[in-house]
């Protein structure tokens, strides 16, 4: 099937909203080539459990590609028109399945030595689209907060290395009730600028409190649901015939339900953390790697606006399968190994905030949590240097706002 | 539409990278190696080098020659390795290695990035298209079927050490001229160990790490892999003596190198090749791990370096070659998550670097020119004496 035999009777399977956006730009699909459609879809297919930044991009790059004349789209897609795809591609059920599709097509890409055509479609398109829809404005520039380290007495290594250049390292912190005046400056935020999922606190092991304003993701609170996805991975695995690929296909479809989590929650933010486990690689064993991989999608996704993350030590490397049977009720910890995997989460938190809106005006704080060492980046602050000057946590992310 | 598909991507606010088109950045890489290395270890650029092969004058005793591969699936970005932070990573290959070695700085892969259909196409000079999950053999010739095939050598003179996942075909491939029979025979040290533990006990947990991209996956065993009972004949080596050296070592690699230790000194192959897999631990997102993955086949490698200037049949005579199968994806591409990976397809995932020493190589030499992955089989048929006919790479001039 091509997208231009498209009918609103096949997407009876989506969401109401998601059937809603997709049947309302229905013509401007069926014009668009197959190599492309089943991308949007997979974004569309979940509009019901999108974040409002992620709606909002889908409205407008929908409407954005509606308002193209027919010539104007037939040049926008021609890379993609130039893709070819296997006819089981295209017989493939890629309306309802859209992201099993994409996993297919990308195996098909690489195999056929077209994943570099797909790649650089890909971007120009992005780039295009970059241009023609501006970003929406923000409330307040955006600060990123990272605390790493915790339970390191002491460490002789070089911290913040590559974050370094861009900010100002400060060897004199007060470490004094840090992580408290942290929260208290995040919440602060929160209240002044009460956007829903812009402000967040990740916590790589238990939260340090509750607070109400931001919306809160922890290792630990995720605890029962880790258990029962890890349980279910065991018993996918004895069936016959998995294999990596239909693993990770079943652990795709796996809904909040389908891990015990409780259906009066939150629908978009139990969507949202179900799938920091089943889609990311090493989340559901590592905590600095949940850690790493929420602060990443929650700037790509919910775009943040604030976002504290605090890691916390993971457990020591023992072989994969024993860590993924989950057989050990108390793991001994490397807080070490932990410290250099946040050091690294750090500096990736940080990129990935500067590729949202707004970048030149955010701020970076790191804090080696419990010492006198931290970096801000800010565009106050001079790039490369050093000061020693005595400052807590509170004063030193008042400079990093200021 | 999903921003993972898109590169690039920053806001105004840059993060200090300027846009570089992606041969820009592949020329950038290698430079940086170049002048690294220039700097760290007193090498001189092979332009400026013009005198005839040391293989041609060494035509006479190519019957002796050894040759050793040691490919690293799970690549290792510059950043961790030759760039100036990544040196502290790599002491033994910088201060060791690459002042004997011709280093060829600009190696690309074009095929597909998984680790075991990446190994596939090093073997065969050509892009294979395999499943990189399943236990398949290579579509066309290896190199050890034409090595042994043109030089009509025994199957004990061409050896495969290799990690378990897949890799138990790797020796040979379903090319009906070549194929059952006429390939490498393969030695999967986890799988030996596991069968002599039946399955593992705590003291051997460590050896039998999976690397995270399919740990859930282990293919069944076939193809000319050695079993546990052959063992003590090849190796020279009982049951309870693998088991009780192996409790010594620290990681799958290490037993690797002890079983290529133990290959080298019983069978003396002419073409070993050796699959060191640590690194890609990568894939669990801890970074600490990886760079103990770095450090550790940093080590090895001149562990196995050393070795073979200690065996009297390899003193003298071997050519070594050391290459990682591809590159991982880049700080910056916002399709990757940076080091976890391989997926993006981008220059830095795509570009890597190839080190040649010992026998019949230029000392301290940096060579920037363009090369493929697949090049190293037709270099190694110009070296060894046999022709790759239907490798698709060209042998690297530079070696010959």
């Amino acid at each position: 099937m091509q997208p231009n035999d498209l009918q609103p009777g096949h997407f009876a399977g989506y969401p109401p909203e998601a059937r809603k956006v997709i049947i309302a730009h229905l013509d401007v699909l069926r014009q668009l080539p197959l190599s492309f459609v089943p991308s949007l879809l997979r974004e569309a297919i979940e509009y019901d459990y999108k974040f409002p930044a992620e709606r909002s991009a889908i409205d407008e790059e929908l409407a954005h590609l509606s308002s193209l004349s027919a010539e104007q789209l037939k040049r926008r897609f021609q890379a993609f028109s130039r893709i070819s795809l296997s006819s089981a591609l295209e017989q493939f059920d890629w309306i309802n399945l859209p992201a099993q599709f994409l996993e297919r097509q990308s195996a098909y890409l690489w195999s056929t030595h077209q994943l570099d055509a797909f790649r650089s479609a890909a971007t120009e398109y992005g780039t295009e689209l970059h241009a023609a829809v501006p970003p929406d404005s923000i409330p307040v520039s955006r600060l990123g907060i990272a605390v790493i380290g915790q339970a390191v007495p002491s460490y002789d290594g070089k911290l913040f290395r590559n974050l370094r250049p861009h900010g100002t390292y400060f060897s004199r912190v007060k470490p004094e009730r840090g992580l408290e005046l942290l929260l208290a400056g995040v919440e602060s935020r929160a209240r002044a600028h009460p956007v829903p999922y812009a402000h967040w606190y990740v916590d790589g092991g238990s939260p340090a409190g509750q607070v109400p304003s931001l919306t809160c993701v922890s290792y630990k609170g995720l605890e029962p649901v880790r258990a029962a996805l890890l349980k279910r991975m065991q018993t996918e695995i004895g069936q016959p015939g998995m294999g990596p690929e239909e693993l990770r296909t079943q652990m795709a479809r796996m809904v909040p339900a389908d891990l015990g989590m409780d259906k009066g929650g939150d629908a978009v933010l139990d969507r949202f953390q179900v799938k920091l486990l089943t889609e990311g690689s090493g989340t559901q064993i590592f905590s600095t790697t949940f850690a790493q991989w929420t602060a990443r999608e929650v700037l790509r996704r919910a775009q943040a606006l604030t976002l504290l993350v605090r890691f916390a030590p993971r457990q020591r490397q023992r072989p994969m399968n024993e860590l993924l049977a989950n057989l050990k009720g108390t793991a001994e910890l490397d807080p070490l190994g932990s410290l250099i995997d946040a050091d690294m989460g750090a500096y990736y938190h940080w990129i990935n905030q500067q590729r949202l809106p707004g970048s030149e005006r955010s701020s970076f704080l790191v804090w080696f949590e419990g010492h006198n060492e931290a970096v801000v980046v800010s565009p106050s602050l001079p790039k490369g240097t050093e000061s020693s000057t005595e400052l807590n946590l509170g004063e030193l992310l008042s400079l990093a706002t200021t | 539409m999903d921003q993972k598909l898109f590169s690039g991507g920053f806001g105004n606010g840059s993060t200090g990278r300027d846009a570089l088109s992606p041969w820009e950045t592949a020329r950038a890489l290698s430079r940086s190696r170049r002048e690294f290395l220039r700097g760290a270890a007193g090498v001189a650029l092979g332009s400026a080098l013009m005198s005839a092969s040391p293989f041609i004058r060494a035509e006479t005793v190519r019957k002796k020659r050894k040759v050793i591969v040691i490919t690293f699936g799970g690549g290792a970005r510059d950043q961790e390795t030759f760039a100036p932070e990544g040196q502290e990573n790599i002491p033994n290959m910088l201060r060791e290695l690459a002042p004997q070695s011709s280093f060829f700085t600009h190696v690309t892969n074009q095929g597909i990035l998984g680790h075991y259909v990446a190994t596939a196409s090093l073997a065969t000079g050509v892009y294979e298209t395999l499943n990189n999950f399943s236990a398949t053999a290579p579509e066309h010739p290896t190199v050890f079927e034409y090595f042994r095939k043109d030089l009509k050598r025994p199957s004990s003179d061409a050896w495969v050490v290799a990690p378990s996942n897949g890799f138990n075909r790797i020796g040979e491939s379903e090319c009906r001229s070549y194929g059952q029979g006429q390939g490498a025979r393969v030695i999967l040290p986890k799988h030996l160990l596991s069968a002599a533990t039946a399955g593992g006990t705590p003291d051997y947990e460590h050896l039998l790490r999976d690397n995270y991209e399919n740990p859930l996956y282990t293919p069944q065993v076939g193809g000319g892999e050695v079993e546990l009972q052959q063992m003590e004949n090849i190796l020279r080596l009982s049951v309870d003596d693998f088991m009780s050296h192996a409790k010594t070592l620290s990681s799958p690699d290490e037993l690797s190198v002890y079983i290529a230790k133990r290959l080298m000194h019983e069978e003396a192959p002419s073409l070993l090749w050796i699959t060191m897999h640590d690194i890609d631990v990568a894939h669990s997102g801890a970074y600490s791990l990886y760079i103990e993955g770095i450090r550790r086949t940093d080590r090895l490698c001149l562990e196995l370096w050393k070795a073979a200037q200690s065996e009297p049949e390899y003193a003298g005579n071997t050519t070594l070659f050391v290459l990682p199968d591809f590159g991982r994806d880049s700080d910056y591409d916002s399709g990757g998550n940076g080091f976890q990976h391989h997926r993006t397809g981008d220059t830095a995932s795509r570009t890597t670097w190839m080190m040649a020493l010992g026998a019949g190589v230029r000392q301290g030499v940096v060579y920037d020119d363009p090369m493929q992955s697949i090049d190293l089989v037709p270099s190694l048929g110009a070296i060894m004496g046999f022709s790759p006919a239907q490798s698709q790479g060209k042998p690297i001039r530079e070696l010959l």
